[in-house]
C-alpha cells in the first residue's frame, strides 16, 4: 500500500494547568487511508477532541510533539498561515453541536461562501452562489434557494448539521474529521446525516476520521477502530475484528456495556468510575489499571506498549490476557495460552 | 419588521402615561404650589384661597390631571416663576444645548471606547489589557463632578486650554464659523470630561463580549475554513460582539442625562441639567416638573430606540 493519507506519529497535546504541561494525547500513533472511516471511540474525556484539533491545528494554547504528517508533510506546528491553506481545504472537520457552530448572524449561504472565497480566489461570485445551491441539495436540504438566505436559528439541528457538512465538503477534503457528529441530533437524524457522510466519503474518496462513543455508529461507518482511554490508545483493529474478538479490557467492557437485543447476555457488565481527569492521570504503568481493581497488580506491563496480536490488530498491555469480568470469578486462563 | 416595531411602540405609551401619573403625584406632594414662590408676602391668606380655588387646586387629583395633561398636550407646560415666562420658551434653548452636549458627548463614548474595548478583548491578560482595565476601574470609582472638577481646574483654569464656562463667547454673531467654532470649543472639555467617565462601562461590556464570543464554537467553524486570524476577528468576533453595544445605545441616553447635570452645573453650562439643579434649589417646581418628565420621556425613547437597533441589526429577533 502506498503512503497513508495521514501519518500520526508518536503525537502528545499537552495542555498546561497552573505551571505544568499535562498530556491529554500520550504518544498516539495512527493511520488514516484514502477512502477509509477510522472510527476513534472512548469515554468523555479520553482525549478524541484533543487529537481531532490537534490534527486540525486549532488548540490555541497546547503544546504539540511527535508529527502530524498529512500527504507527506508534517503539518504539526507549522504557522498558522500555512496550516489555513489546508484548513476547508483539504483537510476540514464538522463539530459535535450544529446549534453553536454556526455564526448566528449570518445568512447560511455566506457562511458556505466564506469557504469557497478562502480557497478559490477566482471563482467569480455567480458561479460560487451556483455552486452553494448544489452543495446544499447535495447534503439534502429541501428548498436550498430559500435556505441560502436563511439565518441559521431559522433551521432544525438537523439541517444546521447539513449546512456544517456543507461547508466541509464545499472544497472536496482529503480528510475530513467529524468530531460526534450526530451526539446532538436525536436518533432518526442521526442515521440520515451518518447515511450522508458515508455516501460523500463514497463519492470523494476522502479519508474520513469519525469521532464517536456510540459502538452503534462504529459498527455502521467505520473500517477500521482505535479506542482511546485516558489519552492513549489502547486497541487499534479493523472493525469486524474488534467486534468479533477485542482483547483490551476497556474495549471489552465497552462491548459488554451494550445492550444486545438478541439476549444472549444474561448480564450487562458496566465498569465503573470516569476516566480521571489530566491532572490526576496515572502516567506510569498500565492505565487502565484502576478501573479494574479487582485484577492482580502483576498482570499488568510495567511499560505497557502497542503490540501486534494478529496481524493489523494491536493492544497496550499484557492485562488483556489475563482479563475477567468481577463477578465471572474465573481467570480466563484458556485465552492466556491461545493468543500468547 | 414593522410589526415588531409598533408592537414596541404601544407597550411605550402606556410606559409615557405611567411616568406622567409619577411625575404628577411626586410634584403634588411637593411643599407648597404653584402660588407659594408666586405671590408676594404682603397677599392676604382669603385673597389665597380665593386664586387656589380659581385656578383648580382644590379639584379632585384626577381633574388636576386632565387639566394637566390636556395643557401639556396643547404645548403647554406651566409658568416659571423664577424666569416669569413659559417653561416650554425657558426649557427649549436649555434642550438644544444638552442636545448638543449629549451629542458630542456620545461620539467620544464611542471613540474612546470602541478602540479600548476591542484591544482590551482580544489582547486579553496581556498588559494592554490590564492598563485598559485599570483605567475602568478607575473610571468606575472616580465619581463625575469630582472629574469634572478636576479637568475644568488643569485644563480651564491652569492651561488654560478651553473655557470654563457658558456655551459660546459672548458677542460672536449667531450662525457664522466663529460662533460654530466657539460653540464646539465650549462643548469639548465637558464632553471630554462625560465621555471619559461615560464610556467605561462601553469598555468593560465590550471586552467581555469579545472575550465571550472568542470561545463560541463558531467561531472555531470559522478557523476551520481556513479563515485568517483577522478575518475572524473583524467577520465573526467584533460584529457578534459589537451588536449588544448597538443595542446598549438608547439605554446611553439615560447615562448621558445623569452625566449632564453634573457637568452642566461645574461647566456652567446653560443646559437642561443645570436648570434643573437650579429650579430645585429655589423651588422652580413648575420647571422642575416639567423636566422630569422631559428626561423620563427621553429614557424611554431611549429604551425603544434600543430595541428597534437590537431588532434592525439582530435577525433573531427580527419579526417578519
Ligand atoms: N484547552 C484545554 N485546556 C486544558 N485541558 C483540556 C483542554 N481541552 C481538553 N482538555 C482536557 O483534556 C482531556 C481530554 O479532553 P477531550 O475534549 O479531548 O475529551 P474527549 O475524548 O473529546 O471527550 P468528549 O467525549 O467529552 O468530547 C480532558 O481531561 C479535558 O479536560
Ligand atoms: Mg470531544
Amino acid at each position: 500500500m502506498s503512503n497513508p493519507l495521514l501519518e500520526i506519529k508518536n503525537l502528545k497535546t499537552s495542555f498546561r494547568i497552573g505551571e505544568e504541561y499535562y498530556a491529554a494525547v500520550d504518544d498516539v500513533s495512527l493511520n488514516v487511508n484514502e477512502n477509509e472511516v477510522l472510527a476513534i471511540v472512548g469515554e468523555s474525556g479520553s482525549g478524541k477532541s484533543a487529537l481531532a484539533f490537534s490534527v486540525m491545528g486549532l488548540h490555541n494554547r497546547a503544546k504539540i510533539e511527535g508529527e502530524i504528517n498529512f500527504k507527506g508533510r508534517n503539518i504539526a506546528n507549522i504557522p498558522t498561515k500555512e496550516m489555513n491553506k489546508f484548513r476547508g481545504n483539504e483537510l476540514s472537520m464538522i463539530f459535535q453541536d450544529p446549534l453553536t457552530a454556526l455564526n448566528p448572524l449570518m445568512e447560511v449561504g455566506r457562511q458556505i461562501d466564506e469557504v469557497l472565497i478562502l480557497h478559490n480566489k477566482n471563482m467569480p461570485k455567480s458561479k460560487r452562489k451556483k455552486y452553494i445551491i448544489e452543495l446544499l441539495e447535495r447534503v439534502e436540504i429541501p428548498r436550498p434557494q430559500h435556505v441560502y438566505n436563511q439565518f441559521p436559528h431559522e433551521l432544525s439541528g438537523g439541517m444546521r448539521q447539513r449546512v456544517i457538512i456543507a461547508i466541509a465538503i464545499a472544497n472536496q477534503p482529503e480528510l475530513l474529521i467529524a468530531d460526534e457528529p450526530t451526539t446532538a441530533l436525536d436518533v432518526t437524524i442521526q442515521a440520515q446525516i451518518l447515511d450522508l457522510i458515508r455516501e460523500l466519503k463514497d463519492d470523494l474518496g476522502s479519508g474520513v476520521i469519525l469521532i464517536t462513543h456510540d459502538l452503534g455508529v462504529v459498527a455502521e461507518m467505520a473500517d477500521r477502530v482505535a479506542v482511546m482511554y485516558a489519552g492513549e490508545i489502547v486497541e487499534v483493529a479493523d472493525v469486524d475484528t474488534l467486534f468479533s474478538d477485542p482483547q483490551h479490557p476497556y474495549t471489552r467492557s465497552l462491548l459488554s456495556s451494550i445492550p444486545l437485543l438478541d439476549d444472549v447476555q444474561d448480564k450487562l457488565h458496566v465498569i465503573h468510575g470516569i476516566v480521571p481527569s489530566l491532572k490526576n492521570l496515572p502516567r506510569t504503568g498500565c492505565r487502565f489499571s484502576s478501573r479494574i481493581p479487582w485484577m492482580d497488580e502483576d498482570v499488568h506491563e510495567e511499560n505497557p506498549e502497542l503490540s501486534e496480536v494478529s496481524p493489523g490488530h494491536f493492544v497496550r498491555c499484557t492485562c488483556y490476557k489475563h482479563f475477567y469480568f468481577p463477578d465471572e470469578n474465573k481467570e480466563e486462563q484458556d485465552h492466556d495460552t491461545t493468543k500468547s | 419588521m414593522w410589526k415588531f416595531i409598533v408592537r414596541r411602540l404601544l407597550i411605550t405609551s402606556p410606559q409615557i402615561i405611567f411616568l406622567s401619573l409619577l411625575v404628577f403625584v411626586l410634584a403634588s406632594f411637593m411643599p407648597g404650589d404653584a402660588l407659594t414662590g408666586a405671590i408676594g408676602p404682603d397677599v392676604k391668606a382669603e385673597r389665597l384661597a380665593e386664586l387656589r380655588e380659581e385656578l383648580g387646586f382644590n379639584d379632585p387629583w384626577y381633574i388636576q390631571y386632565k387639566d394637566w395633561v390636556a395643557g401639556i398636550l396643547q404645548g403647554s407646560l406651566g409658568e416659571s416663576f423664577q424666569y416669569k415666562m413659559d417653561v416650554e420658551d425657558l426649557i427649549w434653548q436649555r434642550v438644544i444645548n444638552t442636545f448638543w452636549l449629549s451629542l458630542v458627548s456620545v461620539i467620544f463614548i464611542y471613540a474612546i471606547g470602541l478602540p479600548l474595548g476591542i484591544l482590551s478583548g482580544r489582547y486579553n491578560d496581556t498588559l494592554l489589557d490590564q492598563l485598559i482595565t485599570g483605567y475602568t476601574y478607575i473610571g468606575f470609582a472616580t465619581p463625575i463632578f469630582i472629574f469634572g472638577l478636576v479637568a475644568l481646574w488643569i485644563f480651564g483654569y491652569i492651561l488654560g486650554w478651553f473655557p470654563t464656562g457658558g456655551s459660546v463667547d459672548p458677542g460672536v454673531e449667531s450662525g457664522s464659523i466663529e460662533y460654530i467654532l466657539s460653540k464646539l470649543q465650549h462643548l469639548l472639555l465637558p464632553g471630554l470630561s462625560i465621555a471619559l467617565i461615560g464610556t467605561v462601562s462601553t469598555v468593560q461590556y465590550l471586552r467581555s463580549e469579545i472575550i465571550d464570543t472568542k470561545q463560541k464554537d463558531f467561531i472555531l467553524t470559522a478557523r476551520a475554513k481556513g479563515a485568517s486570524e483577522r478575518r475572524v476577528y473583524n467577520r465573526h468576533i467584533f460584529r457578534n460582539s459589537i451588536l449588544p453595544i448597538a443595542a446598549f445605545f438608547g439605554y446611553e441616553i439615560i447615562n448621558l442625562i445623569n452625566g449632564t447635570i453634573f457637568i452642566e452645573q461645574i461647566f456652567s453650562y446653560p443646559g437642561m441639567g443645570q436648570l434643573f439643579l437650579d429650579s430645585i434649589v429655589i423651588r422652580d417646581y413648575t420647571v422642575v416638573t416639567a423636566l422630569v418628565l422631559l428626561t423620563g420621556i427621553g429614557a424611554i425613547v431611549g429604551a425603544l430606540l434600543s430595541d428597534i437597533i437590537l431588532s434592525l441589526v439582530d435577525p433573531r429577533i427580527r419579526i417578519k
